[in-house]
């Protein structure tokens, strides 16, 4: 375990290097962005050396690193508050948004893979091909435009972009951040029905695109495995096709499986900018993309350790997943 | 009967039953706001300068004199200053307060506050103190400068200014009158610049109860505001992105007004039953700033030539609907002294010869544009027009912030842009695009439109600007005005183009809605809601 923990001191370490020099070199004035455009030189010069701008590239980055390990992540210039507890509001949105999405692609994906390969040609098969097709090629942001319009703007089925109705937006107090979870917490089925109607949409569709990936990934694990010799062995056996299927087949691709689901987590974490942008849903990828497009550094970092983080994290469970699940390992 | 069993009606009937009520529509004491709302990086009103930030503070704090949102016409009018004197000499000018009158904690507005405020955002010198400090204050002798008593504030000039000029100013949100007891007691270090970045301490009609950046901002009314606490009880801006979204929004109506819709979605709504379209002039002008570092661009012939090459009408009419009118005067409608001759006209012919005749015919002139879809269309529609007149425009398109970089450094040949006024006075828009003392490089006055383009303004013109803010009579310094909008038009590099209109949607029932017009920020108080 001593080097595991080193690999991923050295992965954070680099991740952290690369993201501060693209950002250093980055064709942007983070100065202007605090200063404004009308400020004088005189005021624009002692922002700069405020911000440390004036100090060597690598002075900057051993400072930065610094306060990093101390758990300061500095201000963020575009919402003048701390990045960290910037973060700490943005990415249970994200998180909620990304876990429902995950949910609904984990439990729509895998059955549909797995019958999709026991069917294999079938009709079950063909609705996964074209539902997975159609999950890649089309534009996430016309989807949830056109999600948007049908069943809220038409329909009325779903509460619209944001993530609780105005009436409800503040009232629950915050425990985790995650709003579902709050609101369960302060016993208010109202905002939790409300918060329910605001998230099913977004999730759904980033569902939509997760069940894409892993049904097709479930389908050719399982292919793999049902033209595999214990499967014959044990159909010769007369162990019924569910048995074979369910029991045996399935055990060995879950260890997989849960890289595929934990990676597609991952990515739902950090890729879900454009449905955030569509759904003013405030989370991390909409404060990261933002934070990149006014060269506020910090928040940049910051949102980049997060996810960083979360993907060292995840790594980490898949690995210890794999050694609970893999016979071999006991 | 049985084409009433199509799915499609069965679709509806369900979509009808499941439907909830409770999403149609917004409390009828709370006005609920969809707007583009990620600018604000601090609601201190000695820092905030961005447009977001600004209408919060309008409506959180008073200062000493206000607008009236029912009757913009008039002007500044009295606010926590009852009544005000000029002296004699034009050097000072002494506020009476009102008295009666209470901040959101209780504690009397008093002299001592308003003259604390003022003092406090000099010593802080953020980036709007100047439109404080150019009346001579700085943070060693503002102390000095701005007395008080028990009743009155005064402000002791370094020259004897417009009292229309100084007043103006004093309706910027930098001269919000802020709390000085509640700051204080809150934070001492920074003169609680770090607290009130965060929170506000003032006597507006509305407390503030909660700011998540880039998320939402909500107002509570203060009931026992002066002027009467206002009918909403409640305003709620909710950050929404999209003009798709805040569309669908205000039609479905879970919100009453959407600030940020685009031209397509104007058109659309338009039609729409429950939803109403209100355009308000604003501030902002779009102009095109000739470069006079560039060869061709510096030649009077080729600026006479870009005059006509511009398609006034055609544009506003088409790419730009309902987003600008033609303006071609730096000083927007409104402000006092404003110009509304539009005296040039679209032209191919004219500019042709204009520029055959310099012998400027083939030349090429690269240029840097913001990436913004308004921007680069009127870039297009100038890059064609120059080729017919024997101009080559090519277009390099930037992000905001690259091109304001390179605009700083003098280093855009052709700028189409805007500009927005810093206070209600002419002299914002004089000082920069007609004012530049020092044309050099070394001069760094990167603030002034007129030395980002190089133009150097001709001595009488920059002595015109100064004079003007010396005028005591109102009436002349109009006039003043006037004159110097002629002459930049016969002459300048700089070429005033449209001026922003702002269309926002409401809902039916939303009345006496005021964005700012082109002085000032939105406010909310007079806003009701019919039935």
């Amino acid at each position: 375990m001593g080097g595991t923990a080193l690999s991923l001191a050295l992965t954070m370490l680099g991740l952290l290097l690369v993201t501060f020099v693209i950002g250093r070199v980055m064709p942007i004035d983070p100065v202007l962005k605090v200063v404004g455009d009308r400020a004088t030189q005189a005021q624009y010069d002692a922002a700069f050396q405020a911000m440390g701008l004036d100090q060597p590239l690598y002075v900057q980055f051993a400072r930065y690193l610094g306060d990093v390990l101390t758990g300061d992540f500095g201000r963020s210039i575009s919402t003048g508050q701390l990045v960290v507890n910037d973060i700490l509001r943005v990415f249970p949105a994200t998180f909620e948004l990304a876990t429902l999405g995950t949910l609904i692609g984990v439990f729509v994906g895998v059955p549909l893979g797995v019958i999709a390969a026991a069917r294999r040609g079938g009709i079950v098969d063909q609705v996964a091909r074209v539902v997975a097709l159609v999950g890649y090629s089309m534009p996430i942001f016309w989807l949830g435009l056109m999600g948007l319009l049908l069943f809220y703007g038409i329909l009325g089925w779903v509460g619209g972009p944001g993530r609780q109705g105005i009436i409800h937006d503040g009232m629950v107090p915050t425990v985790t951040g995650l709003i579902l979870v709050d609101s369960l917490i302060a016993g208010d089925w109202a905002a939790f029905k409300d918060a329910f109607s605001h998230i099913i949409l977004p999730a759904s569709l980033l569902g939509y695109y997760s069940l894409a990936y892993i049904s097709r990934m479930t389908r050719s694990f399982m292919l793999e495995q049902l033209s595999a010799e214990y499967v014959t062995t044990a159909r010769v056996k007369g162990l019924s096709e569910r048995a074979v299927i369910w029991r045996h087949a399935f055990g060995n691709i879950s260890i997989p499986l849960v890289t595929v689901i934990a990676l597609s987590f991952g990515s739902l974490l950090e890729g879900s900018v454009l449905t955030e942008i569509i759904f003013s849903w405030p989370g991390l990828g909409q404060y990261i993309t933002k934070a990149l497009l006014s060269g506020d550094m910090n928040a940049v970092l910051g949102g980049t350790v997060v996810i960083g983080t979360c993907f060292v994290a995840l790594n980490l469970l898949s690995d210890i997943l794999y050694r609970i699940l893999d016979p071999r390992s006991k | 009967m049985r084409h009433l069993l199509t799915p499609r009606a069965i679709l509806l009937a369900s979509a009808l039953a499941i439907a909830p009520a409770a999403w149609a529509e917004t409390p009828a004491d709370t006005l609920v706001v969809a707007h583009t709302i990620d600018d604000i990086i601090s609601l201190d009103p000695a820092q905030s300068f961005e447009f977001s930030g600004n209408d919060v503070n309008q409506n959180t704090y008073d200062r000493l004199v206000d607008f009236d949102p029912l009757d913009m016409e008039a002007g500044f009018k009295p606010s926590l200053a009852e009544s005000w004197d000029v002296s004699q000499d034009g050097l000072s000018i002494t506020f009476r307060m009102r008295e009666g009158v209470k901040f959101h904690s209780g504690n009397p507005v008093r002299a001592e506050d308003a003259a604390w405020s003022l003092q406090r955002a000099v010593q802080l010198n953020l980036t709007p103190a100047f439109i404080l400090t150019q009346f001579g204050f700085t943070a060693d002798n503002v102390e000095d400068k701005i007395t008080f008593d028990d009743t009155s504030l005064t402000l002791h000039l370094d020259k004897p200014y417009a009292p229309s000029f100084v007043l103006n100013c004093l309706t910027a949100n930098v001269a919000s009158v802020v709390d000085k007891e509640t700051v204080m007691a809150n934070a001492g270090e920074d003169l609680g610049n770090t607290w009130l970045s965060n929170n506000a301490a003032g006597s507006g009609p509305y407390t503030l109860t909660a700011w998540r950046p880039n998320e939402a901002v909500q107002l509570a009314a203060f009931e026992e505001y002066w002027q009467g606490a206002p009918t909403m009880k409640r305003v709620i801006v909710r950050n929404v992105q999209e003009s798709s979204a805040q569309r669908l929004l205000l039609e479905q109506g879970d919100i009453d007004v959407a600030r940020n819709l685009s031209p397509t979605d104007v058109d659309s709504i338009a039609s729409v039953e429950g939803v109403k379209i209100q355009d308000e002039p604003r501030g902002r002008i779009l102009y095109m700033g000739l470069n006079q570092k560039d060869p061709v661009l510096s030649n009077p012939a080729v600026i006479e030539a870009m005059k006509h090459l511009v398609d006034y009408d055609g544009i506003a009419n088409s790419f730009l609907k309902g987003m600008f009118v033609p303006h071609q005067s730096f000083l927007p409608s409104g402000y006092l002294g404003a110009l509304d001759d539009n005296p040039w006209t679209y032209d191919v012919e004219k500019a042709r010869k204009l520029i055959d005749d310099a012998g400027m015919s083939g030349k090429t002139i690269v240029t840097k544009v913001r990436d913004l879809r308004e921007y680069t269309d009127v870039a297009q529609a100038l890059q064609a027009s120059m080729a017919q007149a024997g101009l080559t425009l090519e277009i390099q398109q930037m992000t905001g912030a690259q091109v304001l970089d390179a605009y700083r450094a003098r280093d855009v040949p052709v700028f189409i842009g805007e500009w927005g006024p810093d206070y209600s006075d002419p002299n914002t828009n004089a000082a920069t695009f007609a004012f530049n003392p020092d044309n050099s490089d070394e001069a760094k006055a990167t603030g002034l439109l007129a030395w980002r383009n190089a133009y150097a303004v001709p001595q009488a013109m920059n002595e015109a600007t100064v004079a003007a803010t010396l005028e005591q009579d109102a009436e002349k310094r109009k006039q003043m005005y006037i004159d110097i909008q002629k002459q930049y038009q016969a002459e300048a590099p700089i070429v005033p183009l449209f001026q922003r209109i702002e269309p926002t949607g409401l809902r039916d029932n939303v009345q006496n809605w005021n964005s700012g017009r082109s002085v000032t920020s939105v406010m909310y108080r007079q806003v009701t809601k019919g039935e």
